[in-house]
């Protein structure tokens, strides 16, 4: 890889300050609404809706932010706590599925001679460009006669088949990986299963993170696959629970959704400060050409 | 049988679980949606064929028209407006000279949008766009303009969810900023000899280089902007006066609220084709501005 290039030898002082003030306020604007649901999410009813009160919650309000919590946690209508069983259920299942066949297809296109292979890892491409909710109602059909309808595999089941980015990004991945490896195993008497087993999926382990992550995020964050698919209040995950609590007769306040928000954040970002860099690498790939 | 034909056949049983469900979750799907898009089908009863009866009453259907020109008017800004973004936030994240570990920070936060749930994002931006005490109408009100009510004024909505949009522009913001990282420096350096200008350099050689990044993330985009659906569904159900009602909203409401599954299709049908076809044109249409290198 080539040294980045740096305007820094050229770049005059005044036009760094420039610069890096517009990077931090960009940086400040796109973390605003998040902070701005968060602090809503500590304010009573009242004081979220009033303009004159002020954009931060006031530290007499700290009470009043257990208490949201608290509300939305226990409330009758919903029941937050399964939703997020459900939800880690969900994400566990379809990421272990989408990593183990993507990895599998993924070894086919890197390290096999077959015949059909370039058109068929076309085909796996130009799925990326049919969009999901074309088919979706279809799809719910296919559900229901399958009787999947009321279970949760409509929301896994198809992640077992492995996707066209997380195969695209692992096969890219395997054909780092020197060939001599794979060779050396085979003489040492290693089938094709021993050679991914003992050398491939140990070597690819970062890609493999990878994919698990953005699946385990994707599955977590889906909403209109349970919208459509889910239809038993005691089988919501959480994003499908957040809308329901919000949208429920009469108006939610405010701070109560914004809690609720917070709550369905958290995970994800729990996740994203584990693992930041290896994330953003991970989706840097998508604008490899081969 | 034969080691041959053996060895044949292993590398389809590694393919196998991705290609079963191609054939199941997406082949068989499209192939009952186009017979669907044929039928007339409650769902209550068995369908009925009716030939061409859906795509002749779309084209009656002044909504189905209302929902192209919505779809098509979020589409291009997004696409148009959202890549424009992305590429300079990208350009000064690069540029962007001491403290690298500062600049990561700067990258994780605009790019941790893209990964917050979809509900989420949309309740914490209709709040934002709360016509009392929204952030958005609180700024106005502090420049001493006059308020906005953002997601209830028809001409409103739309502009608001596609402002909405830009807060996801991270991935393309990733992708390009590694793309920029990757042009050799000799053709900086070449620039530099003919002594072009900082705005000529973005302009002549950082966005020429790193174009094929470019192509792929609009055409990626231009697919999911035609497909916006939870936003306008959570945020303004397609209200106010179907300003906002987008076409996958109208294919869900035919779909499952007014149990038309046949006539959800034939508009799925119609947008899986328009999409290609957008995208297939694109795609003809950038044949002269994307330079893959070697290629030349």
């Amino acid at each position: 890889m080539t040294p980045a290039p740096r305007t820094s030898r050229r770049t005059p002082l005044p036009d760094r300050v420039l610069l890096t003030a517009l990077l931090w306020i960009t940086a400040a604007a796109y973390l605003t609404p998040l902070l701005f649901m968060l602090a809503s999410s500590f304010k009573t009813a009242d004081s979220v809706l009033d303009p004159s009160a002020g954009v931060l919650p006031r530290f007499s309000d700290a009470a009043q932010a257990i208490d949201n919590y608290r509300d939305v946690w226990t409330d009758s209508a919903t029941d937050f706590p399964t939703y997020l069983r459900n939800s880690l259920l969900v994400a566990m299942l379809s990421t272990i599925g989408m990593t183990v066949s993507s990895a599998a297809a993924a070894y086919a296109f890197a390290r096999m001679r077959f015949r059909g292979r370039t058109a068929l890892f076309v085909l796996v491409l130009a799925t990326l460009m049919i969009p999901p909710t074309v088919i979706i109602a279809p799809q719910y059909l296919l559900f229901k006669q399958l009787g999947w309808i009321g279970t949760f595999r409509p929301l896994w089941v198809p992640a077992w088949c492995g996707g066209a980015f997380s195969i695209f990004l692992l096969r890219q991945f395997f054909l780092t990986i020197p060939r001599e490896l794979d060779e050396a195993a085979a003489i040492d008497g290693c089938s094709s299963v021993g050679v991914f087993w003992r050398i491939i999926l140990p070597v690819a382990r970062p890609a493999l993170v990878v994919v698990a992550l953005l699946q385990f995020i994707g599955s977590w964050n889906d909403f209109v696959g349970p919208l459509v698919f889910i239809n038993q209040p005691h089988m919501y995950t959480v994003s499908l629970g957040v809308y329901m609590f919000q949208s429920q007769q009469g108006q939610t306040p405010w701070n109560l959704t914004m809690a609720a928000s917070v709550i369905a954040v958290v995970p994800v970002l729990i996740v994203f400060l584990l693992a930041q860099k290896a994330i953003i690498d991970g989706v840097a790939t998508q604008g490899l050409k081969e | 049988m034969s080691i041959a034909r053996r060895r044949a056949i292993v590398p389809w049983l590694w393919v196998a679980p991705w290609l079963l469900g191609f054939v199941l979750f997406m082949l068989i799907p499209s192939m009952m949606s186009l017979y669907y898009s044929f039928t007339d089908y409650s769902l209550l009863e068995p369908p009925v064929g009716i030939g061409l009866a859906n795509f002749a009453e779309l084209w009656r259907d002044p909504l189905f028209w209302k929902v192209i020109r919505n779809t098509l008017a979020y589409a291009s800004v997004s696409v148009l407006v959202g890549t424009v973004l992305a590429l300079l936030v990208a350009v000064l994240l690069e540029s962007h000279v001491k403290g690298r570990g500062a600049g990561g920070v700067a990258r994780a936060i605009i790019f941790l949008p893209t990964l917050v749930p979809l509900v989420a994002a949309a309740l914490a931006w209709a709040f934002m766009y709360n016509p009392e005490a929204g952030l958005f109408n609180r700024v106005l009100g502090v420049m001493g303009l006059p308020r906005i009510n953002w997601l209830g004024d028809a001409r409103w909505a739309m502009p608001s969810l596609i402002i909405m949009g830009f807060w996801n522009i991270g991935t393309a913001m990733v992708v390009y900023s590694a793309a920029l990282r990757d042009v050799p420096r000799s053709l900086y350096e070449a620039a530099d000899l003919d002594g072009v200008s900082r705005l000529g350099r973005l302009w002549h050689v950082s966005i020429p280089a790193i174009s094929p990044a470019i192509l792929f993330n609009v055409m990626i985009s231009i697919i999911w902007s035609l497909q916006v659906f939870g936003a306008p569904q959570i945020m303004t159900e397609g209200g106010p006066d179907h300003s906002t009602y987008v076409y996958q909203l109208y294919i869900y409401e035919s779909a499952f609220r007014y149990g038309r599954m046949g006539y959800a299709s034939a508009m799925a049908w119609i947008q899986l084709l328009a999409t290609l076809g957008i995208a297939g044109l694109t795609l003809a249409l950038s044949r002269r501005l994307v330079y893959y290198r070697g290629a030349v």
